[in-house]
């Protein structure tokens, strides 16, 4: 039991909290700016990036891959920018014409070109497959501590370890900019906390995440580890720093509840399958979410009293 | 390319041709609405709409191939589908008013929960061996190749209907949607027009799926008539102008798709709605990037003009290449730079034209800081007669004191 439980799922379980963790935290301020569909944008360009990175370098080495992803989230933020302006038309509808051309340019480009050797197919960009990672070099618990198997833990653990710890890193470096510049970028101007370049920043952040966490879990998934726990946690709470930290809550528990449920729930209700992870944990947090709406102690704000620090 | 221009023609075989015309209609319908709901501010509803449709999809599939035996059914498809979407629809709604949360987070939650909980349905799909699963993925991103004949013509016939229905509609959408007051106050129930609005939305969501795919078909209620926009101010323009951008998106883009193997419709639709987007955002006449770089030109044309004439009547040298090249062009000076007859009678009337403006300018500031550039035209094109006869009669007593002979 425990050395399947190490070969198998030890691995995703982790995968999936940090992915969650990573996207919750600067999705936190992606909510509290209405930029939530930020989230969904850069999300679904991913997929372009990553395919044009392949056809460029004929490789699906993770750094090509988050190299591509990472560029195309920046043309897409610059294209929706240069199509707000020069339409003059609201932020969403700008984002919608741009998201959605380059995510058919990305499924246009799988299509016509010879990727069938490689792992790199529509379906898996959007709903990942949180399952395939395993570490088949683990035998007992103590694996945990050796090197010879440590080494072949799948790559995409240790990667989302490191971009988990940027996320926290900058958050807290960059704490009184987004504070400032997400309440009051008048303000934040004023005093040069550069709210510009700080929105900037966080869409590069966002984009970090979200290529980081794409490759477990997939595009669509990705917008609700965005979105739902840090907005569940907006109904739980006026304080920013307690938000902060019952979504990180929440997007764990989504996480672990979710792959949990995937790969046992349906052996409980008596059926031999178990289903996608990446979707269960995106259905858990949308239920925690669901949860907070109808019973979240803030959730219908004090009217002017907005989130303070 | 013979082909694409076969499907073009209708001629590439019975079902490309109505699944063309079929898709024609769902363009048109899409664009309209979207015109309607881009005005509503409301453009990516559709997003979590199309998004939603994905339990409802893959629940009807299951329910059907355990009741038939095939999950593929169209009709039933689609009716989950709007069901599923509809509660989307719902939730979206019911966050915006019922918590403090913003649209935008309500969008991104509904669609992508909607999506992950309508995965672990689609992968308890693939758990049964039964239903001809096969045919589920082709919703996900659109798919017009293997369809059957009884399919194309019911999406054709729904795909008209829906057109027809955004035609019949196309006055109260119009009124809500660019002044809800004013509609009110004509007597149109905002309310239930909106309502109406959004079950047009969801019914050519739904009717798109096969076609354009649930991750796509936010893009057809969405680039056309962001295209739109550049052709025309007046809402009623804008609603036609999308519904045949639309509709010409997804007439060729379907065509296109059937013409070669691996062009997925859905990409092609949106590749195509973006390609006319961006002949659109180029050379629209309106506040087209081309057209908009011309008036440019000739706003600063006539500023170099200008100040040219004033140098020459003042005597002053000249020295910026754009103004000599101007003043040359227009024949007030010669190639050496010495001003010609012609020259000296147009600095004169400029140098007039200025003494009347700033008098206008000192006199009236707050009108003339309404639009500086009225300036460059001549002043008794902008102002009324009595205004200019009553400056013509102040001017020499000023430019007397200035000491400046007219």
């Amino acid at each position: 039991m425990s050395a399947e439980f190490l070969q198998l799922s030890l691995v995703p379980l982790l995968v999936g909290m940090l992915a969650c963790i990573a996207c919750a935290l600067p999705g936190n301020f992606l909510v509290l700016r209405r930029q939530s569909l930020i989230g969904d944008a850069v999300s679904h360009v991913v997929l372009p990036g990553i395919v044009a990175a392949f056809l460029v370098t004929g490789t699906v080495a993770a750094t090509a891959m988050l190299v591509g992803a990472a560029a195309a989230a920046v043309v897409a933020v610059v294209l929706i920018e240069f199509v707000r302006r020069v339409g003059r038309i609201e932020p969403g509808a700008a984002m919608g014409v741009i998201f959605t051309t380059m995510f058919a340019a990305g499924v246009l480009m799988i299509e016509q070109s010879d990727t069938s050797g490689v792992h790199l197919d529509v379906e898996h960009a959007l709903y990942g497959n949180l399952e395939s990672l395993v570490w088949f070099a683990a035998e007992d618990w103590g694996s945990l501590t050796d090197p010879v198997a440590l080494a072949d833990l799948p790559p995409q653990l240790a990667r989302l370890a490191v971009v988990t710890v940027a996320m926290v890193a900058f958050t807290i470096v960059a704490w009184k900019e987004l504070v400032l510049s997400t309440f009051d970028a008048g303000f934040a101007e004023s005093v040069g906390a550069r709210p510009t370049l700080i929105g900037f920043l966080l869409v590069v952040a966002v984009a970090v995440a979200a290529v980081a966490a794409f490759d477990a879990v997939g595009s669509i998934i990705v917008i609700a580890m965005f979105i739902c726990p840090p907005a569940a946690a907006r109904l739980m709470t006026d304080r920013l720093l307690p938000q902060i930290a019952w979504s990180i809550g929440f997007a764990a528990l989504s996480g672990i509840a979710g792959y949990v449920l995937a790969g046992y729930g349906p052996l409980w209700l008596g059926f031999d399958a178990s289903v996608s992870a990446a979707g269960m944990i995106a259905t858990v947090s949308g239920l925690l979410l669901a949860v907070a709406c109808l019973v979240g102690p803030h959730r219908r704000g004090s009217g002017r009293s907005g989130a303070t620090v | 390319m013979e082909t694409f221009l076969a499907a073009l023609m209708l001629s590439a075989g019975y079902n490309t041709a109505v699944v063309s015309i079929g898709a024609g209609f769902l363009g048109a319908a899409a664009g309209a609405v979207g015109a309607f709901v881009l005005l509503r501010k409301r453009s990516l509803v559709s997003d979590a709409v199309g998004h939603a449709t994905l339990p409802g999809l893959a629940a009807a599939f299951i329910v059907m191939a355990l009741v038939f035996g095939d999950g593929r059914i169209l009709p039933g498809l689609l009716a989950g589908a709007a069901i599923s979407a509809a509660l989307g629809l719902f939730a979206v709604d019911w966050i915006t008013h019922n918590t403090r949360l913003h649209e935008d987070a309500a969008i991104g939650a509904v669609l992508s929960v909607f999506f992950g909980f309508g995965i672990v349905l689609l992968t308890v799909i693939q758990s049964l061996d039964t239903g001809r699963q096969a045919g589920i993925a082709g919703y996900l991103l659109g798919s017009t190749a293997g369809m059957l004949r009884s399919e194309a013509e019911t999406i054709a016939v729904a795909a008209f209907a829906v057109a027809l229905a955004v035609f019949i509609l196309r006055r109260p959408f119009t009124l809500v949607a660019f002044d809800p007051e004013y509609a009110a106050v004509r007597g149109v129930n905002v309310r239930r027009t909106d309502l109406l609005l959004m079950a047009i939305l969801l019914a050519v969501t739904v009717i798109g799926l096969k076609v354009a795919g649930l991750v796509l078909i936010v893009a057809l209620t969405i680039i056309p008539p962001v295209a739109a926009r550049f052709w025309t101010d007046r809402a009623p323009h804008m609603v036609m102008i999308a519904a045949v951008l639309g509709a010409a998106s997804g007439f060729v883009g379907t065509s296109l798709s059937a013409s070669a193997a691996n062009l997925p419709t859905g990409a092609v639709i949106v590749l195509a709605a973006f390609a006319l987007f961006v002949v659109s955002l180029l050379v629209s006449p309106v506040r087209g990037v081309v057209a908009g770089g011309l008036e440019r030109m000739r706003l600063s044309r006539k500023v170099h003009e200008r100040q040219g004439l004033l140098s020459l009547a003042r005597g002053e040298p000249i020295y910026d290449g754009l103004t000599l090249r101007v003043l040359r062009r227009a024949g007030h000076i010669r190639a050496d730079g010495v001003a010609t007859l012609q020259g000296r009678a147009a600095a004169a009337a400029a140098q007039r034209e200025e003494a009347l403006w700033s008098l206008y300018r000192r006199e009236h500031p707050q009108s003339a800081a309404v639009s500086p550039a009225l300036e460059l035209n001549p002043i008794a094109e902008v102002l009324p007669p009595e205004t200019v006869a009553a400056l013509d009669r102040a001017l020499p007593r000023v430019t007397a004191t200035a000491g400046q002979p007219s």
